[in-house]
Order: structure tokens, then C-alpha cells, then sequence
């Protein structure tokens, strides 16, 4: 399953988004930044805390099911009053669910994370990038990984010269995506694909803002 | 007209380039000074792009004072600052200032520089840049238009021969020749056999190969490019060759060695040239072409 995968914010920006602003509502989410522990019921239960000993009055709190979801509206409406005693909602929910409150409420939303990307659970605790929505979809070239993500620099013709045994040069921990790639189309006798020159990649697939109405 | 670098590189000589790096602001002295050392002695002199991701004085500012002055200057351009219309913008104005060598690179990680927020850009990867001469250089830019005056360029690109692993590197190795390029300086080499099974390998391209030899400037410095800079093989004996230097002579050793390196390249025929690198010691360049017995 994918997720959106968040880090807290360093306290201090916290402090200073929150400057001048008393009453505080926090909320939560129950799926992603729960399975990330940056943002359910504990880490809410923290927050309060740590803005009480601001000084801050924690005016309520809430744990959405699912942030991003359509029912966060209703949940809104439900804590109206609680809400609306507050200066500022401290959100710890990804970016998605902030702006999915923002839209169904007046408040001043201040964000408690910051969204890393969307990643997939590799092992407990553990999450890769594995997709960067380029609307220009190769791994049908690079054996199923994709180097527009998994290569630091997004190369689609090969490694740099930074491999280093088997790793990228900006971190030991990190493997390199091509050789990844190089690994897997040996295996698969596909080696053609690698050696193939890639045309420059189109940074226009999806014009940013994206906006698609389907036909369902 | 045709670069004398490319004249030299097809004239079956022993080429000589080597690097200077511009600075950090506008004054010049130190970088003229090092162009006024070299430009006589080698065959061109490569000037760096915002070399390991600092901001600096720009290559193509670099390479039009060597050009001023008379020496023949390899411009290099880095697909980490640029996107495609800017390079393809700053190959019009190279040519069209009568800059007729460029090296083509990917270039190093923003974080690995001092504007470690920057964007990296690499909206280009260095065999398309290689390609993207090309098709100037056929009076089209990579959007399919016409050029109103076009480009000519000696192409070159980069090899790292020590690569771990090698087979992905030779893949890409290959796919610069077939976009184009005409010269290969190499990563820095020591282990030369490694490197002459490199060159058996590279031997059955039409491509000319210029081995890239950093100076070692001492024992630590060794040690810590075998640690930190990848596809950068630094082989014991000679990190045990430079600690064993007296101390107060490591630089001589250092100097020493490549240009026993550069004897045995030229001596058994085993690449077209050497690329010398001295990294913030380019005053030394000259005798580490004595060393070599190239002066």
C-alpha cells in the first residue's frame, strides 16, 4: 500500500507559524501519519502537551479516519464548536489533508509536518519513494524501477559516475537505481533496452497544476 | 575552422590537456596566471563548471580568457545548472565567440556543493548533451527548429574506468559515442593495469581516450579520495609510496608518480593522452610534465 510519508517540522518553525496565535485546535489523521507516528492519537496527545507548556490553549483535539477524505467535512462539522474558538488548526495530517481541511473550513491552517513524498512500506518502519507521478511512464524500459525516482538526479540513460559499489554518491545507504536496473535487465535478457540512447524526457506530460475529468 | 585540439587529437601525437578552475568572484589573476603556466605547454585546457556543485566565476567566462590569451580551451558543461534552452543557449554564444571544444557532463549533486538548497536541474543527462551538439551543430535546435547560424564543436565526455560496478558505466560509455563524441577524458586512474584492460575494451570504438591523472598530494589525501570519491581507486602500494616520502617531500612524490603513470601511458601506447588534473596545485603542472619527460 502506498502512503504519504511525513516528518515533523523542527519545533522552532512551529513556534514561529504559531506566533501571536493563543487558541489552538489540533488534529490528527488515522491513517498515514499514524502508520508513520508523526501524526495520530500519541503524537497528538504530544502535541498538546507541548503547546500547553507553550502556553498555547489547546481548545480540542480530533484524530480524523482519513484525513484526505470526503467525511473530514463532516467530522469538521461535528467539532464546530470546539473549532470555532480557535485562532489556528495545528494539522498532523499530510499536506493532502491539510488542504482538505482547508477547504472545508474558514480556519487558519498551520501545518505540524512536512510531506516527504508518497512512499511504499518496505519493512516495519521503513518507506521508499517509489513514484513521482511524471505522467511519462518508462519502467517498461528499466525492467519495473524507475530511475525519474530512484536515481538522485533522475537520469534515464544510465548512472552517473558517482556508483559507488553499487550505491549513489549522495548516501552509502541509498542503492543505485541503474545499477538496479543494469541487475535486473541481465536477469531478464532485455540489456537492449538499457543501451538504447532515451530521448530527452518530457517535462510537460502533465502540465502542472494537474486537472483530469474522467469519462466514468 | 577546426579546433587545434581536434587537429592534435587526429595527428597520432601524445595529447596533453589539462584543467584550470575559475574563481569564486571576478578577479581573475590567479586563474590567468595558471592559464599564462599552461596554454603553451598543453594541448587544451579544460575550464571546469562550477566544479563539486560550488558557485563560481562560469566555465564559459573561463574559457573565453583562455581563448584571449591565446590557448585553446575545452569548455565543460554540467547538466546540473541548466536546462536544456540554457545550454542550448550558452553553445550558440561558446560558438559564435569561437570556443570549438566542449566536455559534456552530468555533474555533481547540489548537496555535494555550498548551495545545498539549490535545484538540481538535469533536465538533460550528459549523452544528451553530447546529442544535443550534434543537432545544433545540423542547423536544429532539440525543439525542431531552424538555426539562423549554426554550432561546430569537438565533443568530448567522461569515462569513470574504475566504476563499481563497470558494466552500467560501459553501457552509457557507449551511448556518448554513439551520440557523437569524439574525445573521452577519463576519471582519475592508479591502478594502470585496470586500465589497460579498460583500454583493450575501448580500443574497438572510434573514440580517442585521454587518461585522467590526478596528483597526489599526500598520503592522507589518498586515503581520503579511496573513501570519499567514488569510482576513485587510490591501489595500496601507492598510498604506501606516498606515506613513505620524507617528511616535507610528499608533493614531490606525488609528482613523481604521475609521471612515472604518464611514461608508461605513452611509453606503452595505451591511451591517445593524459588529461592532468591538480586540483588547486595547477602551478605544478609543468613538472609533473618534466616528471613525465614531456617538457
Amino acid at each position: 500500500m502506498i502512503r504519504s510519508i511525513t516528518q515533523q517540522k523542527p519545533e522552532a518553525e512551529l513556534d514561529r507559524l504559531l506566533e501571536g496565535l493563543r487558541r489552538i485546535f489540533i488534529i490528527g489523521c488515522g491513517t498515514c501519519t499514524t502508520l508513520t507516528q508523526t501524526g495520530g492519537a500519541p503524537e497528538v496527545a504530544a502535541m498538546k502537551k507541548m503547546l500547553s507548556q507553550k502556553g498555547k490553549m489547546v481548545t480540542g483535539d480530533m484524530v480524523l479516519a482519513v484525513a484526505c477524505d470526503n467525511l473530514t467535512r463532516e467530522a469538521l462539522v461535528e467539532y464546530g464548536a470546539h473549532m470555532s474558538q480557535a485562532d489556528a488548526f495545528v494539522i498532523m495530517t499530510c499536506a493532502f489533508g491539510v488542504q482538505n481541511i482547508a477547504l472545508h473550513s474558514e480556519k487558519l491552517v498551520v501545518p505540524a509536518l512536512n510531506t516527504l513524498f508518497i512512499g511504499k512500506e518496505t519493512a516495519p518502519g521503513e518507506f521508499n519513494e517509489v513514484c513521482t507521478q511524471c505522467g511519462d511512464c518508462i519502467l517498461g524500459e528499466t525492467g519495473g524501477i524507475c530511475p525519474v525516482t530512484s536515481c538522485h538526479k533522475g537520469l534515464v540513460n544510465g548512472p552517473c559516475g558517482g556508483t559507488n559499489n553499487g550505491k549513489c554518491e549522495i548516501d552509502s545507504e541509498k542503492d543505485c537505481a541503474w545499477t538496479l536496473i543494469y541487475n535486473r535487465l541481465l536477469d531478464l535478457d532485455r540489456l537492449k533496452s538499457m543501451k538504447k540512447l532515451q530521448k530527452p524526457r518530457n517535462h510537460q506530460a502533465e502540465l502542472s497544476p494537474g486537472k483530469r475529468r474522467l469519462s466514468l | 575552422m577546426v579546433s587545434t585540439f581536434k587537429k592534435a587529437l587526429n595527428s597520432g601525437k601524445f595529447i596533453v590537456t589539462s584543467e584550470v578552475a575559475p574563481p569564486k568572484g571576478t578577479n581573475l589573476d590567479k586563474m590567468a596566471h595558471h592559464i599564462e603556466l599552461l596554454k603553451d605547454r598543453v594541448d587544451a585546457i579544460n575550464i571546469t563548471d562550477h566544479q563539486s556543485s560550488v558557485m563560481r566565476f562560469p566555465s564559459l567566462g573561463g574559457a573565453l580568457l583562455v581563448k584571449e590569451m591565446g590557448g585553446e580551451p575545452i569548455l565543460q558543461m554540467t547538466c546540473r545548472d541548466r536546462n536544456r534552452m540554457a545550454l542550448q543557449a550558452d553553445l550558440l554564444f561558446a560558438s559564435q565567440r569561437g570556443i570549438k571544444n566542449v566536455l559534456c557532463l552530468t555533474g555533481d549533486a547540489v548537496m555535494f556543493g555550498d548551495h545545498k538548497e539549490a535545484k538540481g536541474v538535469f533536465d538533460l543527462d550528459s549523452s544528451q548533451l553530447v546529442a544535443a551538439i550534434g543537432r545544433l551543430e545540423k542547423g536544429e535546435d532539440l525543439g525542431g527548429n531552424t538555426l539562423e547560424g549554426t554550432v561546430k564543436f569537438c565533443k568530448g565526455a567522461i569515462v569513470t574506468p574504475e566504476a563499481n560496478p563497470l558494466e552500467p558505466q560501459l553501457i552509457k560509455f557507449e551511448k556518448k559515442i554513439e551520440a557523437g563524441a569524439e574525445f573521452i577524458q577519463t576519471q582519475a586512474v592508479y591502478d594502470l593495469d585496470n586500465f589497460m584492460e579498460f583500454m583493450r575494451y575501448a580500443k574497438q570504438f572510434p573514440i580517442k581516450i585521454l587518461a585522467g591523472i590526478i596528483l597526489l598530494t599526500s598520503a592522507p589525501m589518498a586515503r581520503f579520495m579511496n573513501k570519499n570519491v567514488a569510482g576513485v581507486n587510490v591501489p595500496q602500494e601507492l598510498v604506501d609510496e606516498m606515506a613513505s616520502a620524507p617528511k616535507g617531500t610528499a608533493l614531490a612524490k606525488g609528482i613523481e608518480i604521475a609521471g612515472r603513470m604518464i611514461k608508461r601511458l605513452q611509453k606503452e601506447k595505451m591511451c591517445d593522452g593524459v588529461h592532468i588534473m591538480a586540483i588547486g596545485r595547477e602551478e605544478l603542472v609543468p613538472d609533473i610534465m618534466a616528471a613525465a619527460g614531456l617538457d
